[in-house]
């Protein structure tokens, strides 16, 4: 390898200079316009707003606080919160556990939480079978069929794992339908003795 | 109301629910008229967000009128046409005192690391989001900002966060004149990522996907080098041979928890939900940087950990940069930007769903299906 052959990370200087000023702002719309660090808004990182629009130095409290599951790493529950979908049954019982009991800090919070999530999951499943409007594995699957489902996935490696997605998706769906259809069979069998 | 609601993992529909009411004396009620659906909110879709519960409303990238407005609130009157950031927010706390709008400490009861999001499970604070005809908006004075009568709606909608957390990423990067910047991810994010970063003077810009009609968007839209990785034996030699074997000064992971590009990550991340997600991207990200290079997050992960090469990482002295987008501190220079055409969100909108059709449109924004890089959802659609 001859010495001008050699790449640049093995040399002081960068072997290929970048395009001038004038060529670049030629080619790109704007550029150069935030060169100056002082023309972005995030540097420095830590800056001091005149105003926010806060007309408070602490805001009211929300009311409703009590009984509402916080993380244990904060002070108090935050003056202002979320109240959809409050805890309720297992799941409730899961997810309160974590908040009460585990730190964010500790896998276990958020391995209880994902727990929660199944148990609230499911039980909205069952729930729904005796409603009019039963869950199904995974919805807009129609759009398979409108919206070029294997024509849009030609040549893309991503393929090889969407293969496994319907097994992923309804494979507990088929599991539980199959424990479903043999308790049912004993419970018959258990019946007629 | 209607209101996209979650099921379960994969599973979404619309149903009738009570319209929002003011909690809060500083509360208004947004009429929704326009939303987006945000590559994030696939990470709840498919049940990697902790604490997603059943019934909750996603949606945090919405726009609206406003319906209501409780009785502190000063800034805001009913009738309103405002654009709403994604950060939930006080304006008053230790960090929004500094900035850091998205890591208030007065919204979120359920954790400190994270702050308040519309629509983003109960781990951001358990606010329903904005894919619903109506959409409570807390700290009606801080947040939402009247929308400029020069302003299109669908750029208004993707300023409220893919477009700024594209711009913030680029900011991340502390990108100085001639470097060469590596943008992993054409999706939204990417997009906007790339074409900022030659406003911050970037010498080149190379954006790695591997869906070829995001990559078309990236020369087209943003003027970029592209790279289709499912072309390449190995997307890092790649990198590496471009930039004469330095790597990139500046890698942006644009992409976060749902990457492809490594079976394992993708099994154990997205499918088995094992990791907070696949760390595919971070980690070409650690590797594609030269040494001493910065890599800018703003790809979203989940809280469980990630198996990232954090040896690598330390031992080539990488800056690693990162944060929630604090969206309403982008907006005076990006407005400026998107009225003067160097930023340009609204050519990334490909489809628009009526609110009715959420389902169909995650899906096929999930699966990539027909060419999808960014869709629109559309309240009361006639």
């Amino acid at each position: 390898m001859t010495e001008p052959d050699i790449p640049s990370a093995y040399v002081r200087d960068k072997r290929t200079a970048p395009p001038s000023r004038e060529e670049l702002r030629a080619r790109i719309p704007g550029w150069g316009v935030d060169l100056d660090p002082a023309d972005r808004p995030s540097s420095p990182k830590l800056q001091y707003p005149a105003q926010t629009g806060a007309h408070w130095d602490f805001p009211d409290r929300q009311p409703g606080s009590a009984g509402r599951e916080r993380s244990i790493e904060h002070a108090f529950v935050t003056p202002v919160f979320g109240t959809a979908q409050p805890l309720h049954g297992p799941s409730g019982a899961i997810r309160r556990l974590a908040y009460q009991r585990f730190s964010e800090a500790r896998l276990a919070h958020w391995l209880l939480l994902v727990a929660g999530d199944r148990v609230d999951a499911w039980g909205s499943h069952l729930q729904s079978f005796g409603s009019t409007r039963p869950d199904v594995p995974a919805t807009g699957v129609r759009t398979e069929a409108s919206h070029g489902g294997l024509r849009s996935r030609a040549g893309r490696s991503d393929r090889r794992h969407h293969v496994v997605d319907p097994l992923l998706v309804a494979g507990p769906w088929v599991a539980a339908a199959g424990v479903g259809a043999v308790a049912v069979r004993r419970l018959a069998r258990a019946l007629r003795r | 109301m209607r209101a996209m609601t979650y099921r379960g993992p994969y599973k979404l529909r619309v149903e009738e629910k009570d319209r929002p009411r003011i909690e809060h004396p500083n509360d208004a009620i947004v009429r929704v008229t326009l939303a987006a659906i945000c590559g994030s909110d696939l990470h709840l879709y498919h049940g990697l967000m902790p604490d997603t519960r059943v019934g909750h409303t996603f949606g945090h990238e919405f726009i609206g009128i406003v319906d209501e407005v409780g009785p502190s609130v000063q800034h805001l009157q009913v009738g309103d046409r405002v654009m709403v950031p994604f950060n939930v927010f006080c304006g008053s706390c230790w960090f929004c005192a500094r900035g850091l709008y998205s890591n208030c400490h007065n919204v979120n009861p359920n954790a400190t690391a994270v702050g308040g999001i519309y629509g983003y499970s109960h781990t951001t604070g358990g606010y329903d989001g904005g894919q619903a005809e109506y959409v409570r908006v807390p700290f009606a004075d801080v947040g939402p900002v009247q929308i400029p009568d020069w302003m299109h709606d669908e750029d208004a909608v993707l300023l409220t966060d893919a477009a700024a957390t594209g711009y913030f990423g680029a900011q991340l990067g502390e990108i100085v004149e001639g470097d060469t910047v590596v943008v992993l991810g054409a999706g939204p994010v990417g997009l906007i990522a790339a074409q900022s970063s030659w406003l911050m003077g970037a010498g080149r810009v190379i954006v790695v996907d591997h869906l070829t009609e995001r990559l078309a968007k990236a020369r087209e839209m943003a003027h970029a080098e592209t790279l289709d990785y499912d072309e390449l034996d190995d997307v890092v030699v790649e990198l590496k041979q471009q930039t004469d074997f330095l790597g990139a000064d500046v890698v942006i992971d644009a992409v976060g928890a749902e990457a492809d590009g490594n079976a394992l990550q993708q099994f154990t991340g997205p499918k088995l939900k094992l990791q907070g997600g696949s760390a595919t991207a971070l980690n070409w990200a650690i590797d594609a940087a030269r040494k001493g290079g910065t890599i800018a997050v703003v790809g979203a992960y989940g809280p469980i950990p990630n198996a990232v090469k954090f040896g690598d990482a330390m031992n080539k002295g990488l800056t690693l940069r990162m944060n929630q987008t604090p969206v309403k501190r982008q907006w005076p220079r990006m407005f400026e930007h998107v009225l003067n055409g160097h930023l340009t969100p609204r050519q990334m909108v490909t489809h628009r769903f009526p609110l009715e059709d959420i389902a169909e449109a995650y899906h096929v924004f999930s699966a990539k299906l027909d060419g999808c890089i960014k869709p629109l959802v559309v309240p009361n659609a006639t």
